[in-house]
């Protein structure tokens, strides 16, 4: 027989299979989910893995640039991701990776944690320092408006809820610490040092701010109205410039699998820390909104509000509000 | 790992390699476009009829002191659809967006399976600097100059994007043929078309209807059939559809 006859004969065999391709295909998809209709389903599809990839490797070499190869090497690719990687449910990731992953991650950034607080603290000491030193200098870290405020011997956030309302400041805060948050983080692309300067810069800020309202006898009044959203937001601010220093560190000192992988698997692991700061960011903003500008709350009440938050915060990065799993 | 600069090659147990075609800056950025215009047209379309029901008359102005109903039925959605549409669809959708839908591209992760959802926050966290200084300007030059054409946002994700498979497989002359077709019928179809240049247009049409009846093709549908689609047929007969002129 001649090799095109041969061919041909081997070629319609394999075309004969397109109905198991189907089905397979089909319990491939189905599982892929969820939606297994009985456990029997599930243990076909490793048969249907092997059937695919012994039909594929004939297809590769009988019809390469046919349809019947592309819809083979599609229903293939799925039956293996499918077998690998199983049904994706939002709410078991998400259990996963507040009860798992989030813990692992933030002893895993406990250093990089450490130096950006530190850095944070150092910068707003320096900010403090320098204002109290020379009080011209607050125009460089603080807007007009807000100068003149404090120099008429009251804060800016005074009557603030008369101007806005409650709602649209916590969506207006609470929107542009995220936005602070995750360009803290992604300035760890700049080998770290976009991360460093942000942190350096806010906490130097800050500093600054406290050091004018002192001058103006309005410190305590600035210290009642941050108390019970800043603790978080502050610390929020920290952790995302530690996973913002974790991807500038991968990109500086990669180690030896190499610049690319070691970036992928700090943002990546970093990453995680990031869902729970926006989390935490939201409530912040609520705080900011709802609780803060307003005179009805006493301090106490709202050392109350932000150590009860700030303490929520630590035992969710911990990991102690869940039970710990069997077996770690 | 990869088998060639545009393919995405995951090893398998099975020892046959799971092969994914990579998509190039071209159809990422028709993709993009596509996308963008459909959440520009919706956070427009949200902003315009929520003002129109708010307003209760045919004017778009926001009111003149800051309402909190208004922000929160009108502007804020409208924000919400233009800024989180990516991150929302892609979680929603598995790694698929409409533009991505309609540029036949998805996203995968290194092993050919839907990303995780903190690969798919990360890719989209990273736009901020893929979009730096302008249009996408970073983005798109990682893409051109990097072998798989990836984003930064891509890079810290371990995502891609590759092209969709054929969800059905729509060969219905192939699969026609498939049962009925032997050897020897494959023999005759390689030989007459090794003749094909040589015979009179008659016999042509006579010789490939002759022989694709025999493979099972009904009388009409060999009718309605051309010499060019007759000598289709006779090619895949022999088995030669890959490698004919």
């Amino acid at each position: 027989m001649s090799r095109g006859a041969r061919d041909a004969a081997l070629t319609a065999n394999l075309l004969s299979r397109a109905p198991l391709w189907r089905a397979a295909d089909a319990r491939a998809r189905r599982l892929a989910h969820g939606h297994a209709e009985e456990a029997s389903d599930a243990a076909r599809l490793a048969d249907d893995y092997r059937l695919l990839a012994h039909d594929l490797a004939r297809m590769r070499s009988l019809l390469p640039a046919s349809r019947a190869r592309e819809y083979l090497e599609g229903a293939y690719a799925r039956a293996h991701a499918t077998l690998h990687n199983g049904a994706w449910h939002l709410t078991s990731a998400l259990w996963r990776l507040l009860r798992l992953e989030l813990p692992d991650v933030v002893r895993w950034l406990r250093p990089y944690i450490f130096w950006a607080t530190l850095i944070f603290v150092l910068a707003a000491l320096a900010g403090y320092a320098l204002v109290q030193r020379y009080p011209e200098l607050i125009a460089l870290f603080a807007p007009p408006e807000l100068i003149a405020s404090v120099e008429r011997g009251q804060l800016w956030t005074q009557g603030l809820l008369n101007v806005v309302p409650s709602s649209i400041l916590s969506a207006e805060i609470l929107t542009n610490n995220i936005v602070v948050s995750l360009i803290a983080y992604c300035a760890g692309f700049l080998f770290g040092l976009g991360t460093l300067y942000i942190l350096g810069l806010n906490g130097l800020m800050l500093g600054a701010v406290f050091a004018f309202v002192g001058q103006h006898a309005l410190a305590r009044a600035l210290f009642t109205f941050i108390v019970a959203h800043g603790c978080v937001e502050l610390s929020v601010m920290c952790l995302s410039g530690a996973a913002g220093a974790a991807v500038g560190e991968a990109l500086a000192r990669p180690g030896a699998a190499g610049r690319a992988e070691s970036f992928r698997v700090a943002a990546l692991r970093s990453g995680q820390l990031l869902i729970v700061c926006v989390l935490l960011l939201i409530g912040c903003g609520l705080i900011e909104g709802y609780v803060s500008p307003d005179p009805r709350f006493t301090l106490a009440e709202r050392l109350a509000i932000g150590i009860g938050y700030w303490l929520f915060m630590l035992a969710l990065l911990s990991g102690w509000l869940w039970p710990t799993p069997r077996g770690r | 790992m990869s088998a060639a600069a545009t393919d995405l090659s995951v090893d398998s147990v099975t020892g046959i390699p799971v092969a994914l075609r990579v998509a190039g800056p071209g159809v990422r950025a028709y993709a993009f476009l596509i996308d963008w215009h459909i959440r520009l047209v919706l956070a427009l379309a949200w902003f315009a009829a929520a003002s129109l029901l708010y307003n209760g008359r045919l004017s778009l102005s926001p009111p003149s002191a800051s309402e909190p109903r208004w922000f929160a039925l009108v502007l804020a959605p409208a924000l919400a659809i233009f800024l989180v549409y990516h991150l929302v669809l892609e979680f929603a959708l598995r790694g698929r967006t409409p533009g991505k839908r309609v540029a036949g591209v998805r996203i995968v992760d290194r092993h050919g399976g839907v990303p995780s959802a903190g690969a798919l926050l990360a890719r989209n966290v990273f736009r901020l600097i893929d979009s730096l200084p302008l249009f996408y300007g970073v983005g798109l030059i990682a893409v051109i100059v990097s072998a798989e054409h990836l984003r930064v946002g891509d890079l810290a994700a371990g995502t891609l994007l590759v092209y969709e498979s054929a969800p059905t497989f729509a060969a219905p002359e192939l699969e026609h043929l498939a049962p009925q077709v032997d050897a020897q019928d494959a023999e005759i179809a390689a030989e007459l078309l090794g003749r094909w240049s040589g015979l009179g247009s008659e016999a042509r049409l006579r010789l490939a209807r002759t022989l694709l009846a025999r493979s099972g093709i009904d009388a009409p549908q060999l009718q309605a059939m051309d010499v060019d689609a007759l000598q289709r047929a006779l090619r895949r007969l022999a088995g030669a559809t890959a490698t004919a002129p």
